[in-house]
């Protein structure tokens, strides 16, 4: 805890005339436009018969660094105040964030003081670098942050300022301005900001939008916009061709039999595997769901993360697969809509391949394939002459179609080699899971959890695949300890944590150290 | 600056009597300038002050109207040495360059000005970069003016005080035949204020009449005997007349209370701090007005002995607020009062910090602390006795991501980078130098590439140790940036490579332009700039200095190339050092550039074809190994909303500027096929719509046909 224990009670005293100087602080992201905020607030300071002043340090602020801008301003009454050139702690009126984590800094600097201080804070994240390489999931906290803004502002003003402006076909510091004209901290009229945003020229229209959005949202007229988190993709409709359609009534009806903790998932599971190969993948993935559910009882966690992993398992990455997305019908849709083709615009999609000799002998029939992998001298040969990147132009007709063919192979996949190895890997795994779970069921959970470790493609891969190895390797060592899930599951965040392991071998260490 | 104008403030640099400047610190320096009949200006950009440098590239017609000269040195040593020009004539002449560091080049050239003395003003306007937010080393530039024997001003942090002494420096400069540093801190370069603006003025003597009239005085030169009458002379003349202007123009400023029992000595550029902690502590109004008695150094350096000593007359306690360390002042000071029997206590360093910035709250701390000791009753009781229930805020610290600045999006210098990374990752760690410049960034995660960075031009100079004894070992990588090349790193680094046979491999990061200060134009731009020659090869030049082995490398993205290529220069059995020059363009000039073209051409119905990365969300698989090479702004991770998936998948957002980085990685790494680049054509050509619709149409039937086969979701 950061206690605000300061010896001094160190407030600003106002003027003679009781005029007051208001501090503004503004943290922001480099290249979210802070100084364009900072302007506009002089400037409306200013067209209000106010003295300001406004400093920032620019330094690497086009950068991607956290950034500060700073502003104070006094009722003007003939005299120049001594305006302060940086926010000190504990001395800032007004607080605004232009980005979640920002906010949370500012707080941490002591920027923001109970009884003082109102927080203007966007709530959404620009994820920092730190939190993108993280083999696994990396990402800060949000929630702590904005319970902490709570705590030590005395009024908080925070929504998720940058779709606001993005839907009004502007930028965040619109936004921003409306949210502090909507807050009501500083003693200014609504009209003066949008005549000043009207007299700064470009993109004046959109910037208006936004300023209007956010200034509703913030004096409560309007609600906010939901939080990203909460977007859940829209779940694609399932289509059965007429020949298919008692086959998959079938497999509904193994579905239905399943415990009611389990279906949704299964149901998921059963979907994403028939899409993947087909119905009677469907039914062997039912089936591997039916054993545990056999060893498993009410609530069926194990159950629900064997109907959730099963399916990962089976639908391993390979060329077919991604042949397949990639010349979907739906997909093109997608992209379309998300690089933004507008009407009489043509789209250009090259797709970026770099297959190795690897994936082209697992990518044939068992035998070949391994009578292949024996021959060294052809590897050789092959990465010399074609181990390198393909570029192939999916919205041409040749490179969509060679894509496609690659995609039409899949009736054979269970006879392909990669077939094979997938295949006798993942029945290894769940012969583990299913003896484990006669003795502990929890243990089973967290072994069948362990598949989110498998990911990637090539050199990811074959690493994802060690990693699986040494975290399940860690099962007998655990078998029979009462803790025995709680240690698995933290092999495994140890694995997700670093990319070289060194996390996962330390604690793999301290395992070791019970059995000794 | 070949890809942004400021148009907008040369208007303002034309302003005259009778008008109200507005705008930044930095922008009215060098209005003042203008308006104290300055003949030339020069200097090295860097911030704070590369908004002087810039604006004035942009004015070029008024410092034409006004007969003044402006160019952009090559280093602050070229800098400091173009003041020759007001050695032996009656010019005043203007450097600037970034604080301490600029101040450690130009030190040679500064050190001779400074002993030979000048005639006409010669004023170094030095951007201090202390504190928070600072990009360089924390150190002072005083100690250079006590070296040298040079003046420093210091002035209070308001637009008319920084203007005021602008002049006050020339005069000064001149009465004492000495060159004059002006000091301005980071924040009072980019602060926005007015000031009442005057005419500027034509010089007394322009470059070319003094070229015309030669002149030359032999006493001014720096060479034995005339060496020995310079010392002298700085010690007997013009440090006593830089000392009677002091005093007689009242340079430095006093307020408050003259008969206070407790006094404050201050640097101008901290006044507004103190004025604003004095008012927190009920001791000032918000106007400056207060009781307390106070000494506003204005001119650090030299200080006045009989002012000093006058000030502290009769005073119990008096603080001296000084920022950075060693506490140059206080030091002098108390030698003052030490040799005049004073009893005066003596505070400074020790109620404030010995180092770091002097922010509000430190300032508060230090001078709430000195006057509960030496002066309690001034405090009110108020601010003594706290009443206020501290509230206990969450501890943030371990919730929070560092967010470090890093490369932009679409960074040509990111693809060389990642492509180290991918030739360590096959030949192993190596050592491996830094400089000065964007491209150090790479120290920052997700890179962590870069042992050292030992100045501007110096990373291949800082590898000049590692000699490996076997030739087939392992070789030290270092990198420079254009701009560092051309400051010194030709000579410094290159030449003295070639010279002692290094076997190590030197990167040129060469982005056109010097990207970190701003984009400034330099000697290898491509742009056309009409006040200098642009468009020379950095590989001509590495030959002519005789490297043998040079590739050059036309587009950084191209990330196996640069691999193969870097791992040629490792293992290559060529002697001497190996040169790669890795040229792109910066891609935040170049958007600058080429944005408005695209715009136009597209509204005039021209074919524009707009390139942008995505990824296929249904293929990547959340391991964010090509994030671990990139870091770009643009690639972000999201959630998929998949109950069935557990990791977030990379997205590419609307920010992308299709640089190409990402595929070329996930290509050169084999990382995953999730990339995709998408071209998106507007005013596509008759014959390309309809080939276009035409494999549409094959394309959706082979979809249909597809489809009507199988169950499928998604």
């Amino acid at each position: 805890m950061n206690m605000q224990t300061k010896p001094l009670i160190a407030r600003r005293s106002p003027g003679p005339d009781g005029e007051k100087i208001i501090t503004l602080a503004a943290l922001a992201v480099g290249g979210q436009g802070g100084g364009v905020l900072t302007n506009w607030i002089v400037a409306v300071a200013e067209a209000n018969g106010y003295r300001a002043q406004s400093t920032s340090v620019a330094g690497v602020a086009q950068r991607t660094g956290a950034t500060i801008y700073y502003v104070e301003m006094c009722r003007d009454t003939g005299r120049m105040p001594v305006f302060s050139l940086s926010p000190a702690i504990g001395d800032v009126d007004i607080l605004m964030a232009s980005e979640l984590m920002e906010g949370g800094r500012a707080i941490m600097r002591g920027f923001v003081t109970p009884g003082r201080t109102t927080m203007i804070a966007s709530t959404h994240r620009i994820p920092a670098v730190s939190e993108k390489i993280a083999p696994g999931d990396g990402r800060a906290n949000g929630p702590e942050v904005i319970e902490a803004m709570g705590i030590a502002a005395d009024h908080v003003v925070a929504f998720d300022m940058e779709t606001v402006a993005k839907q009004a076909g502007s930028v965040i510091s619109s936004s921003l301005l409306g949210a502090l004209a909507g807050s009501g901290a500083l003693p200014f009229p609504r009209e003066s900001y949008e005549e000043v945003i009207r007299q700064s020229g470009r993109g004046v229209e959109a910037s208006l939008r936004a300023f209007g959005v956010a200034y509703e949202i913030a004096t409560g007229e309007s609600p906010a916009p939901a939080p990203e988190t909460e977007t859940v993709a829209p779940v694609p409709v399932l289509h059965v061709p007429e020949k298919l359609r008692a086959q998959w009534a079938a497999l509904e009806a193994r579905l239905a039999a399943l415990p009611a903790e389990v279906r949704e998932m299964a149901g998921l599971g059963l979907k994403k595997v028939v899409d993947y190969q087909d119905l009677g993948y469907g039914a062997d993935y039912l089936g591997m769901v039916e054993k545990a559910v056999a060893v498993d009882a009410a609530p069926y966690e194990m159950s629900a993360a064997a109907a959730k992993y099963c399916a990962r398992a089976l639908c391993y990455d390979d060329l077919l697969r991604v042949a397949d997305i990639k010349t979907r019908a739906t997909r093109f849709a997608r992209v379309k809509d998300e690089v933004v083709v507008n009407e009489g615009q043509l789209l250009m999609l090259t797709e970026y391949f770099h297959p190795r000799f690897e994936e082209l002998a697992t990518t044939l029939p068992r035998g070949l394939g391994r009578w292949l992998q024996s021959r060294k001298g052809l590897e050789a040969w092959y990465t010399r002459h074609f181990d390198k990147g393909r570029r192939v132009r999916t919205d041409s007709l040749s490179g969509f179609a060679l894509l496609w063919m690659v995609s039409a192979l899949r009736p054979l996949r269970r006879r392909l080699l990669r077939h094979d190895s997938e295949m006798r890997h993942v029945s290894a795994w769940f012969d583990t899971v299913l003896q484990t779970a006669a003795t502990d069921r929890a243990l089973a959970t967290e072994l069948l959890a362990n598949y989110r470790l498998i990911k990637g493609y090539s050199d990811t891969h074959a690493r994802g695949l060690s990693k699986f190895a040494k975290v399940m390797g860690a099962r007998d060592l655990l078998a029979g300890r009462p803790d025995a899930a709680d240690w698995m599951r933290r092999l495994r965040n140890a694995a997700l944590d670093d990319v070289e392991g060194e996390k996962l071998d330390g604690a793999l260490a301290t395992v070791r150290s019970f059995a000794a | 600056m070949a890809e942004r104008s400021f148009a907008k403030e040369v208007q303002k640099l034309k302003q005259g009597e009778g008008e109200t400047f507005t705008g930044e610190g930095i922008l009215a320096i060098t209005k003042a300038l203008l308006e104290n009949g300055v003949g030339y200006v020069g200097g090295y950009q860097g911030s704070p002050i590369s908004h002087l440098m810039d604006v004035l590239a942009d004015a070029q017609d008024i410092l034409g109207e006004l007969g003044v000269h402006f160019e952009a040195s090559a280093s602050e040593a070229t800098a400091t040495a173009m003041l020759a020009a007001s050695v032996h004539y009656p010019i005043r002449g203007a450097v600037t360059y970034k604080s301490v560091v600029g101040t450690n080049v130009a030190s040679d050239a500064l050190s001779n000005l400074a002993s030979g003395g000048v005639t006409g003003g010669a004023l170094i306007i030095v951007g201090e970069d202390y504190g928070e937010g600072s990009s360089i080393m924390q150190e002072r530039t005083y100690a250079f003016a006590m070296k040298s024997q040079v003046w420093m001003l210091d002035p209070r942090p308001n637009l008319p005080s920084i203007v005021k002494a602008v002049g006050d420096g020339f005069e000064l400069s001149e009465l004492s035949n000495t060159p004059v540093m002006l000091q301005v801190g980071i924040r009072s370069c980019h602060v926005h204020g007015h000031f009442e603006a005057s005419d500027n003025k034509r010089p007394e003597m322009t470059v070319s009449e003094a070229l015309e009239n030669p002149k030359r005085k032999l006493d001014r030169i720096v060479l034995p005997p005339a060496t020995y009458i310079h010392e002298a002379e700085k010690l007997t003349k013009r440090k006593p007349a830089a000392e009677r202007f002091i005093v007689e123009k009242g340079i430095n400023e006093r307020f408050g209370d003259a008969g206070g029992k407790v006094g404050l000595i201050l640097q101008g550029g901290t006044y507004n701090t103190v004025v604003r902690a004095l008012n927190r502590l009920g001791l000032a109004d918000l106007y400056g007005d207060t009781e307390i008695d106070m000494l506003v150094l204005n001119c650090v350096y030299p200080l006045v002995d009989s002012q000093i000593l006058d000030f502290c007359e009769g005073k119990d306690a008096v603080l001296i607020i000084e920022e950075g360390h060693p506490n140059y002042i206080e030091q002098q000071v108390a030698h003052m009062l030490y040799q005049s029997g004073k009893r005066v206590k003596l505070e400074g360093k020790g109620k404030l910090p010995m180092g770091g910035e002097y922010t509000g709250q430190v300032m508060v701390e230090g001078l709430g602390a000195f006057f509960s000791e030496h002066a309690p009753s001034l405090l009110p009781v108020a601010k003594v006795a706290t009443n206020e229930e501290p509230v206990a805020i969450p501890d943030l610290s371990q919730t929070l991501p560092a967010r470090p600045p890093g490369f932009c999006t679409g960074c040509p210098e990111r693809p060389i980078f990642a492509a180290t990374k991918l030739v360590e990752e096959e030949l192993g760690p190596h050592h491996i130098s830094s400089d000065i410049g964007c491209h150090l960034f790479s120290i920052m995660p997700p890179f962590d590439i870069g042992a050292t960075t030992m100045g501007y031009g110096l990373g291949p100079a800082s590898a000049a140790a590692f000699h490996n004894e076997n030739r087939k070992g392992r070789r030290a990588i270092s990198f420079v940036g254009d701009g560092g090349f051309w400051h010194n790193g030709l000579t410094s680094s290159v030449g003295n490579a070639v010279f002692n046979k290094s076997d190590n491999v030197i990167v040129i990061v060469d982005n056109f332009y010097s990207s970190a200060t701003g984009g400034q134009d330099i000697l290898s731009s491509r742009a056309v700039n009409k006040t200098k020659q642009t468009q020379n090869s950095i590989v001509d030049a590495v030959k002519g200095m005789g490297v043998k082995w040079v590739r050059q490398i036309d587009r950084t993205y191209d990330v196996t190339k640069m691999r193969d290529t870097l791992k040629e220069a490792l293992t290559t059995e060529e002697e001497g050092p190996k040169v790669i020059v890795a040229s792109s363009e910066c891609m935040l000039n170049k958007q600058r550039r080429v944005k408005p073209e695209l715009a136009k051409a597209a509204k005039d119905g021209k074919r524009v074809v707009r390139p942008r990365f995505g990824v296929d969300e249904d293929v990547c698989t959340g391991d964010h190994a090509c994030m671990r090479l990139s870091g770009c702004p643009s690639l972000s991770v999201k959630d998929t909303g998949d109950p069935l998936r557990d990791d977030p998948v990379a997205a590419i957002d609307q920010t992308c500027v299709g640089c190409g980085n990402c595929g070329e990685v996930a290509d050169a790494a084999v990382l995953c096929p999730s990339f995709y680049q998408a071209e998106i054509v507007t005013n596509p050509t008759a014959r390309e719509t309809r080939r276009a619709t035409r494999s549409g149409r094959i394309i959706s039937w082979l979809q249909r046909r597809r489809d009507a086969k199988r169950v499928v979701f998604a």
